[in-house]
């Protein structure tokens, strides 16, 4: 059967599925097991309601159990095999894996990047949409920077291979470089600074998104506090690091940790970029390394981001728990 | 106040330009592709995209129609103008093989030369020898060939003269049967055209890469917001022991790394018999896409006014007709903005398709298609790979473009609290 018919097939057999369970159930709920027409109909009615948010959430919370938290009991189990599955050994694959070389690498670079990605984007994204906030071009300026967001990460890493090509007829750096004196260099394969090479394509792609919720809240600041500022002789400077920063915080915060996360999932860049060569694994990658070939390794590197993750993941709960 | 005033106009100068600078910085690589794509793949190696508009310097090959040959002597003579009668240009340099296709400068006369040398057995022995030399002048003859041996003779094999406003003389000692090949160095016109694009959707099976895609993207698209809507309402505005426990996961479900998922999923689906297919992709794209979206629904459901939600309660309507009659037509901008995310994720996703599909290049999607088989097969060819790119990238630019509003809108939805 071709893709084409069966992706049609699906959306409506997976469209009306859904909305048959959910209508149907329903209406078993209602006319079939708690009908609202015998004698105890207030009681029927009661249970009904008590029921109905679970016929509500069912789908939902069996694809989260199976895709999202069984994984994580899975993981940890599988990575507690060996490669083929079969024998048991316990943190083995955990204490190969920081005995390498390659695997401590990967960890350094991951360090790396959830430094200065979000840093970057962040301090962008801010600079941009504090520039753009008066100005009369300001939603182009802004509708442009957002832009990469749309373009996926193989696409962008593409974008990018183009850019730093070591041929100063196909590179623009290496063309500038070039109309210098200098010789052309291969950004990708210089140690260590690669790595910021490297990154710098997530920044690019994120400072979009750091802009637009940036840039909404510096909206959001209250006009008086600023106007208090100047007429007490505020230079610009001073009214951007004291009043506008401090009063953003929490969203700085946010925009700095979702960028986090994102980065702690995003193998596509380096895998695109060197194929983790040149000492530019990071952990994403490294995991795919493995993937098909050692369950056990790789179940292991992604557990090591699970637990990278948990500590934020924790205090996400509380702030929730909290607002509720 | 004039001094405040003063100011302000010197800093938005500053602005202005810092702001230009930054937007050409982040669209200069962008554009650089896109360029890159409508070129000529020759040009492209020739010079970079910022000359594409300047006409090339660029070797090319042309095969001038064949007059009568004239003879002289024992050679025979072909000529004309390589831009043909009424043609123009002009040529810098030009050559006799596709190995050296500037080998002499316009003016010159090159052309591939018969040394004869007397070999061990005492027998004369031909050569090839190509040079350059003054037009109506003599070639320089070595003394000995490359092995030592010393040149006894020579005669002309091939020979091409060539001015720079093409005007041409071949000479070769045999009768040519075909018009010869000629190669120059001359200044092209730019080349822009479609023919990356047509390449790429015809040889290299990009077509059925983006109907891939689209298969993956749509039903993992529709059928998490369905699932999620209904989940959201359940969290926003149904009264159950457990609520805030649930929203509470959902909120540190965000999180997870899908990393997570790929083992345990995929040897699930391989036991229960979906093993690597389509299916198997719209259920984990499903999964992994809930989380945010319950998240984003349930915020801008609990936004909704109390009033509407209760007088429909009062009115005698079910939560099942409050929330499709009343909840989900409210909710319309919460839905478009997930939608769109889901979207661009999807169809940007490599990771999940290189685990949940098979590894065949008829269900490769675009991004496993450029990562996984151009990269490597056409990896210095440009235009092909800047044409598949942009192939791979026009429909989100499309969709962000004309939803830009609704996009934003769930930026913040998700973020701002």
């Amino acid at each position: 059967m071709s893709p084409i018919i069966q992706g049609i097939l699906t959306i409506f057999i997976g469209v009306g599925g859904c909305i048959a369970y959910f209508y149907g159930s329903n209406l078993v709920l209602d006319r079939v097991i708690f009908p609202a027409r015998s004698d105890d109909h207030g009681r029927n009615i009661r249970r009904a309601t008590m029921v109905r948010p679970w016929l509500f959430l069912l789908p939902a919370i069996l694809a989260l159990g199976l895709y999202l938290v069984y994984p994580v009991i899975g993981s940890f189990w599988r990575s507690l095999f060996n490669r083929s599955g079969d024998v048991f050994i316990g943190l083995g694959n955990y204490t190969e894996m920081f005995g390498e070389a390659g695997f401590r690498t990967a960890l350094l670079n991951n360090f790396l990047w959830v430094i200065f990605v979000p840093a970057g984007a962040t301090f962008f994204g801010l600079l941009v949409a504090q520039l753009t906030d008066r100005l009369r071009w300001g939603a182009i300026a802004k509708s442009l920077i957002f832009m990469p967001m749309a373009i996926s990460f193989v696409g962008a890493s593409l974008i990018w291979k183009f850019v730093y090509a070591a041929d100063p007829d196909i590179g623009i750096i290496n063309a500038i470089r070039d109309s210098m004196g200098f010789a052309p260099v291969d950004p990708l394969q210089i140690p260590f600074w690669n790595n910021f090479f490297i990154m710098f394509i997530m920044v690019w792609m994120q400072t979009g998104f750091a802009m637009v919720i940036l840039s909404a809240a510096l909206r959001g600041i209250p006009e008086e506090t600023i106007e208090a500022a100047i007429v007490d002789g505020a230079n610009p400077f001073q009214v951007f690091f004291r009043i506008k920063v401090p009063q953003i915080a929490g969203t700085i915060v946010v925009v700095w940790t979702t960028i986090t996360f994102l980065t702690l999932k995003v193998f596509d860049i380096v895998y695109t970029m060197t194929g983790g060569n040149f000492d530019t694994e990071i952990l994403p990658s490294y995991m795919m390394d493995y993937m098909f070939r050692d369950d056990g390794r790789a179940t292991a590197v992604a557990f090591v981001i699970m637990l990278i993750v948990t500590p934020v993941m924790i205090w996400n709960i509380r702030q929730a728990r909290k607002e509720l | 106040m004039d001094n405040i005033a003063g100011k302000k106009s010197g800093l938005s100068i500053v602005t202005n330009l810092s702001v230009l600078l930054l937007v050409l910085i982040w669209l200069i690589p962008t554009v650089g592709l896109a360029v890159s794509s409508f070129r000529d793949r020759q040009q492209i190696s020739e010079t970079g995209w910022w000359m594409s508009l300047f006409p090339v310097e660029q070797a090319i090959r042309v095969t001038p129609e064949m007059g009568e040959p004239t003879r002289d002597g024992d050679l025979y003579v072909l000529s004309g103008n390589v831009f043909g009668e009424d043609g123009s240009g002009s040529v810098s340099a030009f050559g006799i093989t596709s190995r050296d296709p500037g080998a002499a400068e316009a003016g010159m006369t090159y052309g591939r030369l018969k040394l004869e040398v007397l070999d061990e057995g005492g027998e004369i022995d031909t050569e090839n020898f190509e040079t350059a030399w003054e037009t109506g002048g003599e070639p320089q003859i070595p003394e000995t060939d490359e092995d030592g041996r010393a040149v006894q003779g020579w005669f002309i094999d091939r020979a091409l003269t060539m001015e720079s406003d093409g005007t041409y003389e071949w000479v070769q000692d045999s009768e040519p049967r075909r018009a010869p090949s000629l190669y120059i160095v001359s200044q092209q016109p730019p080349d822009f055209g479609l023919q990356n694009y047509e390449l790429i959707l015809s040889s290299d099976n990009m077509d059925q890469a983006f109907i891939n895609t689209l298969t993956v993207t749509i039903p993992a698209t529709v059928i998490p917001i369905l699932i999620a809507a209904f989940a959201a309402y359940a969290l926003a505005w149904m009264d159950f022991p457990g609520r805030g426990w649930l929203v509470a996961m959902v909120v540190g479900l965000l999180v997870v790394p899908l990393q997570l998922a790929l083992v345990p999923m995929l040897t699930l689906h391989n036991d229960i018999g979906i093993g690597q297919s389509f299916l198997g992709i719209w259920l984990a794209h499903t999964g992994f896409g809930l989380p945010l979206a319950i998240y984003i629904l349930r915020n801008y459901m609990t936004g909704l006014p109390r009033d509407i939600i209760e007088s429909a309660k009062v009115d005698g309507a079910t939560d099942f007709q409050v929330f499709t009659k009343i909840v989900l037509p409210l909710s319309f901008p919460a839905l478009a903005s997930f939608a769109i995310f889901q979207f661009l994720w999807t169809w940007n996703d490599l990771l999940v398709a290189k685990v949940f599909l098979p590894s065949n290049s008829s269900s490769w999607v675009m991004t496993v298609k450029i990562a996984d088989d151009l990269l490597g097969s056409r990896g210095g060819d440009w235009g092909i790979l800047a044409a598949a790119a942009f192939v791979s990238i026009a429909v989100p630019l499309a969709v962000f473009f004309a939803m830009q509003k609704y996009l934003v809108r769930g930026l913040l939805a998700g973020s701002v609290k």
